[in-house]
Formats: C-alpha cells, structure tokens, sequence
C-alpha cells in the first residue's frame, strides 16, 4: 500500500512537470509545426491527468478532440497559411519583375 | 519613430504585460486557495435524481438530461463554427497525392474500426464514459484519415445530403424539446418511460452531425461541387 502511494505520487509529480514542460515548449517555440506537435503531445498527456483526477469522461474527450482533432485542425491551418504565405511571395516577385 | 523609441516602447508593452499577468496570477492563486476544503457540490443532488434520468452515467445524464440545454447549445456552436469556416471561401483544390500503399491498407484496416469504436462508444455512454461527442469526434477520426488518403465523398452527396447531416443533431433536439414542450409544456423535459430511448436517439442524430461537422472542418472551407 505504502509503495502505491509513492508510485503515485511520482507519476503525478512527473505529470504535472512533463505537462507544464510541454506547455512551455509549445508556447515557445518559434517553429510552428513543433509547436503542433507539442500541443498534441500536451493533450494525451492532459489526457492522462484527466484518469487520475477520475474523469475518464472528459480523458475521452481530451483525447479525441483535444489531442487529435484539435491537432489535426492546426496542421491543416498550417498547411493552408503557408500555401498562402507562398501565392502572396509568389505574386509579389512577378510584381517586381513587371517593373 | 527610431529603433531605441520603438525597443523602449516594446519594453514597457512587456513590463505592462507582466503586471497584468501577475495580477492575473495572483487572482487565479487566490481564487483556488480560497476553495472550501469540502466543496459542496451537485453530486448528492445528481445522484439522488439518476433513476429519473434515463441512464446510468451520471455525466450523461447530466449532460443530455439534466442540462440538456448546454448541449444543445454546444451542437448550435459547432454549426456556427463550420458556417464560419465555410462563409472563407471553398475548399483547397484537391491534391491529387497518390496514397502509398501503407497508407491505404491502414485506413482500410483503421476505417472500419473506427466506426465500429464511436458505434460502441454512442451505446455505452449511457452506462459508462462515452457519449455523442466522444463518439462523434473518432467518426471525424476516420473522416479525416479518409480525406488524407484523397478519398472524397461522391459529388451528389455534397450538395443537400451533406447539409442535411449536418444539421441533423441540432435539428433531433430541437424536434425533440418542441414535441416534448407541446405535450408537457417544458422544453426538454423526457417523460421517465421515454428518457432513455429519446438521449439514445438525440446522441446517435448529434454524433453524426459531429463527426462529419469536425471532418468538415478540416476540409476547410465549403466543398467546391465544381471540383
């Protein structure tokens, strides 16, 4: 019993750093892909807090939503910005070539 | 402006945000260590209520029963959500990217699992964690992996099909709420005998419209039928 307790309070300890660690990295990060991948990587391990305070309901949740579609959504965000980012370099050097 | 009136300006905007934040922060500490240690929540009430409540998870009980109203709420954000992506503009033109193979044999294998998964997520949300939207969002989860591997749904479907799902969810709970209201005079008030039945037929009409309104979303944008 004794030992239970300990091994959960590690496992909690390093769920609560690895997920302000992960939040800061995401935050930080200049690179936004990273930054995606980080926040997915967030979200399971938000995911996993959710089971331990014994809301397996909203552990689902964050799972599915918050990791993977949420994560799925900004990649696909990044993926359309950058195309854009690329017309608009695009249409700028022709505009420069005109002249 | 110079670059050191632009740099001293852009330090006082950080010292500004940093108050701010602290303040932020104090208020937030504050908030949560001013918490009664034994907090009185809804629980007691919640559980003392389950037997008119139609299932037997109390969250979902909660969230289709006893504050139905949320979520009907929540099924009305999410259209506004798509109806905002949509109101950008069409869909990027296909990319015709061949799948590699791996790809492909995965989503036949993951596909059909993955309906068979919010299947069973949508029925046992009635007696343990599970629910609409848990089980819309892994339909999305297939929708998505589909959509990556350029499988598009028919052109026919994309037109009123389409919208016709979408609205689905929203439109079963509001069916619902105004047939219950006519009969009993309250919005969303089930009947004990029909409480079950009817969460079961509000979740499978908002699981569809969730997973396909959040496959959707990804396309970004409203499908072009042109394509």
């Amino acid at each position: 019993m004794e030992t239970m307790t300990v091994l959960q309070w590690l496992l909690d300890g390093m769920l609560v750093l690895a997920l302000l660690w992960l939040a800061w990295r995401a935050l930080s990060s200049p690179d936004l892909f990273t930054a995606i991948v980080l926040f997915v990587a967030f979200g399971l391990m938000m995911a996993l807090a959710w089971v331990r305070l014994q809301a397996p309901d909203i552990a689902l949740a964050e799972a599915a939503i918050g990791a993977g579609l949420t994560g799925a959504l900004l990649l696909a965000a990044l993926a359309r910005s950058n195309d854009l980012a690329d017309r608009i370099n695009d249409d700028q050097t022709v505009g420069t070539e005109k002249k | 402006m110079s670059v050191t009136d632009r740099s001293r300006l852009s330090l006082m905007f950080r010292r500004v945000l940093l108050l701010l934040l602290l303040v932020l922060a104090g208020g937030l500490a504050y908030a949560v260590l001013s918490l009664p240690d034994q907090a009185v929540g809804l629980s007691d009430r919640v559980r003392a209520s389950m037997e008119t409540s139609g299932v037997s998870n109390p969250v979902t009980a909660v969230l289709l029963n006893f504050r139905g109203y949320d979520t009907l709420l929540e099924m009305a954000v999410l259209l506004v959500a798509l109806l905002g992506v949509w109101s950008l503009g069409a869909a990027a033109a296909h990319r015709t990217v061949d799948p590699e193979s791996v790809l492909l044999s995965l989503v036949g294998v993951l596909v059909p699992m993955m309906l068979l998964m919010a299947g069973y997520l949508l029925w046992v949300g009635a007696a343990a964690p599970g629910g609409a939207f848990q089980a819309g969002s892994v339909l999305a989860a297939a929708g998505i992996l589909l959509l990556l591997t350029c499988k598009r749904p028919p052109v026919r479907l994309l037109g009123w099909p389409l919208r016709l799902v979408l609205v689905l969810g929203l439109g079963a709970f509001v069916a619902v709420g105004v047939t219950l209201m006519s009969a009993n005079g309250a919005f969303l008030q089930y009947p004990n005998s029909l409480a079950g039945g009817l969460i079961l037929f509000i979740e499978a009409a908002a699981t569809l419209s969730i997973g396909v309104t959040l496959a959707a979303l990804f396309l970004g944008g409203w499908p072009d039928l042109d394509v």
